[in-house]
């Protein structure tokens, strides 16, 4: 333990020091608020003028640069990529909180495999799902190949949320099911993950807010095709994507502004419910 | 009990498998990653040279000249750049949060830090190219695609991660802490900045380690707004190319050996994102003890 007493000791004191300190943390909470407010109300107020109804026109060609097609491509790829990393986590997520031994050597492997796909930058599992999901197994630039990708990408997000969720059902809720006679796996999808459910959910957005924003990982897996394609084996570019194509091809500011305010309501919408669910979730803990 | 006899044994022991068998998808994703990026990109590597490819200054695909140095170098000063940003304004948001801020500017602001995180990296690029490179280009002269121009816009995307690991570990200091300094005389703000920072540091420390590895690794955002010049960096004010950028640049249209370059600096991305991971469980492990 350090000695703090002999801080009193220092050339600084009392009231001159505290009120530069409270003056340093107030200004930098100012700070990140304005920030906030000014990116939010710039992207709001240039970009909504230009939100026109051609640009949802289906057909996207140079004379109107519609963002219908990559609208399409983003849900499709939202549902594809949680169609793969749903089931997945939440089963992992069972099995960590549920099945395996508390402190075992393979969950401590599994938690440090699922951290380290945390940290892997988008960029890398874009590349690797080049690598892997376009280039091995010859699926080209394909929606399924971008959501197969973006599947690993969302899946630590699902598990570590639905492992929380787990961890947070009482225990007495399962020892009541197995009392009335129930097996594990009786208990698990009828009782745990049932009163899990809202934590899960709360995951489940998170991942979707990833989907949408993504990028980097999807530009040589998916493709910047600018159409709907006829089947998940078609390139297709997302929002995200085409904002970033837009950029490439040089000009368009106004349909980039245009594309960045349904990224960013988008974004502002999954926030809401999140923090909704997560509110709700307390309460019930309290 | 004789639980053999229940019925639904078989089904039992079978969806056990199938859970521990999606809890090793994980451990197989990273094992994948690793392989197909380092078979993919050190025969490139080797074919180029080692030496000649992390240490070169030059580079000029078309001459097939692969030394990636520049864009090294660039990486680890624009992710120093931001640090410096996302530290000083993120800690103090942090520290501001945790102990001064109001409850009803709590509950809007804590929100926006949240939605902050949840931005798409694009549409930061896009506001860079918009406010940050004109406001450069007007001030400081040259094309504003910059060095700066990413510092600050990747100093913004990392502050909600440098906040919220930093407020929670803030959070996580006992109050008898804080109130054993109150009860030796010392104001609020001193016990906050004497005793209870120091007790949250390698939180704090986390975090901002979390913040370099989303900087180093950030594309989309640095693409719009760095210029992307290949060269060394010299100035501030100069365009550089990271890494990540490089990639993503000449993928699209790199063939043979260029392309194995390309994945290769991918490589070497990825063995910085794994020595940061690290450094983070080291740091984490040692404030969970704590």
């Amino acid at each position: 333990m350090k000695d703090y007493t002999k801080n009193s000791t220092e050339k600084l004191h009392g009231r001159g020091e505290a009120a530069a300190l409270k003056a340093i943390v107030w200004i930098a909470g100012i700070a990140t608020m304005a920030i906030l407010i000014f990116l939010v109300l710039y992207i709001l107020i240039n970009g909504l003028p230009h939100l026109k109804p051609s640009l949802f026109s289906i057909h996207y060609n140079s004379q109107n640069v519609s963002l219908f097609p990559a609208m399409i491509n983003t849900l499709t790829m939202v549902g594809l990529s949680l169609l793969f990393a749903g089931p997945i986590g939440i089963f992992s997520a069972v099995y960590l909180a549920e099945y395996a031994k508390r402190g075992s050597k393979f969950v401590a492997f599994i938690r440090l495999t699922s951290e380290t796909l945390t940290g892997i930058p988008s960029i890398i599992f874009g590349i690797f799902g080049m690598l892997m999901f376009v280039d091995a197994l010859h699926m080209g630039y394909s929606l399924l190949a971008g959501a197969l990708t973006l599947a690993l990408m969302i899946l630590p997000v699902i598990m570590r949320a639905t492992e929380e969720a787990l961890h947070a059902v009482p225990d007495s809720y399962r020892e009541g099911s197995f009392g009335l006679g129930a097996g594990k796996l009786r208990t698990i999808f009828k009782v745990v993950l049932p009163s899990a459910a809202p934590g899960i959910l709360a995951g489940v957005i998170l991942g979707i807010g990833r989907v949408v924003g993504e990028t980097a990982a999807l530009i040589y897996t998916a493709g910047t095709v600018a159409q709907i394609p006829k089947n998940i084996m078609g390139s297709g570019r997302t929002l995200a994507v085409h904002m970033y194509s837009l950029w490439t091809e040089g000009m368009n500011v106004d349909q980039s502004y245009a594309t960045a305010v349904i990224l960013l309501v988008v974004v502002i919408i999954l926030n809401f419910i999140s923090d909704a669910i997560a509110k709700r979730v307390n309460k019930v803990n309290e | 009990m004789n639980k053999s006899k229940h019925p639904g044994q078989a089904k039992e022991k079978a969806m056990q498998v199938v859970f521990a068998a999606c809890a090793c998808i994980a451990i197989i994703a990273v094992f994948l990653i690793c392989i197909f990026l380092f078979a993919n990109g050190l025969p490139g590597m080797a074919k180029i040279g080692f030496g000649k490819f992390l240490t070169g200054t030059i580079w000029r695909p078309a001459n097939n000249l692969y030394g990636i140095l520049p864009m090294i170098v660039a990486s680890i000063e624009v992710t120093i750049g931001a640090l410096i940003i996302g530290i000083v304004i993120g800690v103090l948001t942090a520290i501001f949060l945790a102990f001064f801020c109001p409850e009803p500017l709590y509950k809007v602001l804590k929100p926006g830090i949240n939605l902050l995180a949840g931005i798409p990296s694009v549409v930061y690029g896009f506001f860079g190219l918009q406010v940050i490179v004109p406001m450069i280009r007007n001030s400081a002269g040259g094309a504003g695609l910059s060095m700066l121009a990413a510092c600050i816009i990747l100093g913004i995307m990392i502050l909600p991660t440098i906040i919220t690991m930093s407020e929670t570990a803030l959070r996580a200091v006992p109050t008898s802490y804080y109130e054993g300094a109150l009860g030796l005389g010392s104001t609020h703000e001193r016990s906050v900045f004497r005793v209870v920072v120091p007790a949250a540091k390698s939180g704090i420390f986390a975090g901002i380690i979390l913040g370099v590895g989303r900087a180093i690794g950030e594309t989309m955002a640095v693409i719009m707004i760095a210029g992307n010049q290949a060269v060394m960096p010299h100035s501030l004010f100069a365009g550089v190319r990271t890494m990540t950028a490089n990639i993503v640049l000449e993928m699209g249209y790199a063939t043979d050996l260029h392309r194995q370059a390309l994945i290769a600096t991918a490589v070497v991305l990825f063995v910085f994102i794994l020595i940061i991971n690290i450094c983070f469980s080291i740091v984490k492990n040692k404030g969970d003890k704590q």
